[in-house]
């Protein structure tokens, strides 16, 4: 996400590719926002390299262990241990994995959903696209975390689970945000003109109006990533979401909750990684909203 | 005004028809509730029991029928749990729930009001990056998280406002700043570009001219302008405040339907769980409906379109 790839072209004229770089590579919060999530992935894919311990192991000899900058802190224990002995800094590595992959997999079930939806309702118009708006205005009407915590208790807490109830609800932003644009593109002159030439609806669609409004639905792909994050996080906390002993960085707040007041770090670690997580992923998707749209900024 | 009334109503009705279906199906497709009502180690002939007693045997539509019907009725059934009236259960709790989502919503406002209109005044200035950045770094902060930070404020180095339970309005103020904060920066960029396009228009420009205070043109002329597309997102955030209530409810020990909800979620307590889900998808209907008819009274171009 944070690569674009630009063939060199002529090196006497600033070409649009090269104009798009310089505009990215100008842009202080999208350039932060790609590398920490950089980061956060490299973290993620090297956990088994990195973490020093294996994130399940339990030592209850050596519970409760506080971080490195704590008084007691020891070096062995970087990030200290929770309450059943497990290396923090180990459960947090592999904990990276668990919140990407929910962040990418909700993203792409809601995204096909959604972007279908809306791409079919703004391209067609007339019944197709009122049917689509009933429905995205029936899905909005449904508390959101109740109906998802809901059925995941009902079916059991898995993250397969989370994973596809949280897909199979929050397409609706794709949805409102694809209808809009593509009727926007759909008016354009180079649409009529395809269609003149008797291109398949199909090839309209894909060919035409698609590559047009990437750019909103990349904004969109990344509010609905980080929003996915946020959400298992909360279903995890709540008891009703990954379970354990998955090292989900909402699950290791939940299990610190009875320690809170004693070792407050166990809860301020996993809950500053999220953040720093959605941050990274708001700070690009704000980045790409600004670059692809200059002047404007809301 | 009246055609427009009737048709916004008419599509509230059927979308909330829709949810209530949608909210019934969902919970019953998702696991077999006789095997949840039976309890755990139930044999096959208590569960075919069950399923009898209940009515689960019949078509789901005539199910659904059934249902709806009772619930116009009053009828929310009897919670599995609790042994009791669902529609008490919920209606003992909702005044807190509401009190929270009000409170909460009232914060966001306080805050982003004037952040954003400051923002929109000054545009690209420090302030306004300030307020940009307050806004990406709030929207990044899961609320249990913040919540917490704030329980551990102040209950450990602060210790001047109660961190749990729902006796007095001192109670609300932690739990509706941990709501609150999260609706905050959309708000705050809503206010902001709004202030920012009316602040470009001719017709300030001609109050500008004519000596107005800055201060009469900001607040009187401009701001009103500013205020249409915050109605409709002020009926979608209040929708959202109390969906979001049962987190923060739950961390706070706040005695509203958010927390019945979790609890009623844990026990599969199903009768309880649909008539929250329905209840409050109407309330949201609702409140859309209102919004619409408010911006179409504001503005009358929105009757036709």
């Amino acid at each position: 996400m944070s690569e674009v790839s630009i063939p060199l072209l002529d090196l006497a004229e600033p070409s649009r590719g090269r104009l798009l770089r310089r505009r990215i590579l100008g842009h202080r919060g999208l350039v932060i926002g790609a590398s920490l999530l950089a980061l956060i992935v490299l973290v993620a894919v090297l956990a088994p390299l990195l973490a020093p311990y294996d994130p399940y192991m339990q030592d209850l000899a050596r519970r409760l262990i506080p971080p490195i900058w704590h008084r007691n802190g020891s070096w062995a224990h970087v990030l200290g241990t929770d309450s059943l002995g497990r290396d923090y800094l180990s459960r947090v590595i592999y904990g990276a994995r668990i919140s990407l992959l929910i962040g990418v997999s909700v993203m792409v079930i809601s995204g096909l959903i959604g972007s279908a939806l809306g791409l079919a309702a703004g391209y067609f118009g007339g019944r197709v696209d009122m049917a689509v708006s009933f429905i995205v205005t029936v899905r909005l009407a449904m508390p959101l975390i109740l109906v998802a915590l809901a059925v995941v208790a009902t079916i059991g807490g898995s993250l397969p689970v989370v994973i596809l109830v949280l897909g199979l609800l929050k397409w609706d932003r794709f949805a409102v945000v694809m209808r809009a644009t593509t009727q926007q593109v759909r008016a354009l002159e180079y649409v009529t003109a395809a269609e003149c030439v008797g291109a398949s609806t199909a090839r309209i669609i894909l060919g035409e109006i698609l590559p047009n409004v990437t750019p909103q639905l990349v904004v969109i792909a990344t509010i609905e990533a980080a929003h996915a994050i946020l959400l298992e996080a909360a279903l995890s906390f709540l008891g009703l979401g990954v379970q354990p002993p998955l090292p989900s960085w909402g699950l290791m707040i939940a299990e610190a909750k009875s320690y809170m007041f004693f070792s407050f770090w166990l809860i301020a670690i996993p809950g500053t990684a999220l953040a720093i997580l959605v941050l990274a992923i708001n700070m690009i998707g704000d980045g790409i909203r600004d670059v692809s749209a200059p002047g404007r900024r809301a | 005004m009246l055609a427009f009334t009737l048709k916004r109503l008419g599509l509230a009705v059927l979308v909330a028809v829709a949810v209530s279906a949608f909210a019934f199906l969902l919970l019953r497709v998702s696991g077999d509730v006789a095997v949840a009502l039976a309890g755990e180690g139930a044999r096959s002939e208590d569960i075919e029991n069950v399923r009898q007693i209940y009515g689960l045997d019949r078509p789901l539509v005539a199910q659904y029928l059934d249902w709806i019907t009772r619930m116009a009725q009053g009828d929310f059934g009897q919670s599995l749990y609790f042994k009791s009236d669902v529609l008490g259960l919920i209606a003992d709790k909702l005044p807190t729930t509401a009190l929270l989502a009000v409170f909460s919503l009232l914060f966001a406002l306080a805050v982003s009001f004037p952040l954003g209109i400051v923002a929109a005044v000054y545009p690209n200035s420090w302030i306004d990056r300030l307020c940009l950045t307050l806004a990406v770094v709030g929207q990044a902060l899961p609320n249990f998280f913040f919540a917490m930070i704030l329980m551990m404020v102040f209950a450990v180095m602060l210790p001047i406002l109660p961190v749990s339970g729902s006796e007095s309005w001192a109670h609300f103020v932690l739990p509706s700043i941990a709501l609150g904060y999260y609706v905050a920066p959309a708000f705050m960029r809503l206010v902001r570009a709004g202030m920012i396009e009316v602040l470009g228009t001719d017709y300030i420009r001609t109050a500008r001219a004519n000596g107005l205070s800055a201060t009469s043109i900001i607040l009187k002329h401009a701001l009103r302008n500013a205020l249409v597309p915050v109605v409709a997102l002020t009926a979608v955030q209040l929708g959202f405040l109390l969906g979001g209530s049962v987190v923060i409810e739950t961390i706070f020990a706040l005695d509203g339907v958010g927390h019945l909800a979790y609890q009623s979620i844990s026990n599969l307590d199903l009768p309880v769980v649909q008539a929250i889900v329905t209840l409050l998808s109407f309330i949201y209907v609702g409140l859309t409906l209102a919004a619409d008819l408010v911006n179409g009274w504001l503005d009358p171009r929105i009757r036709v379109s």
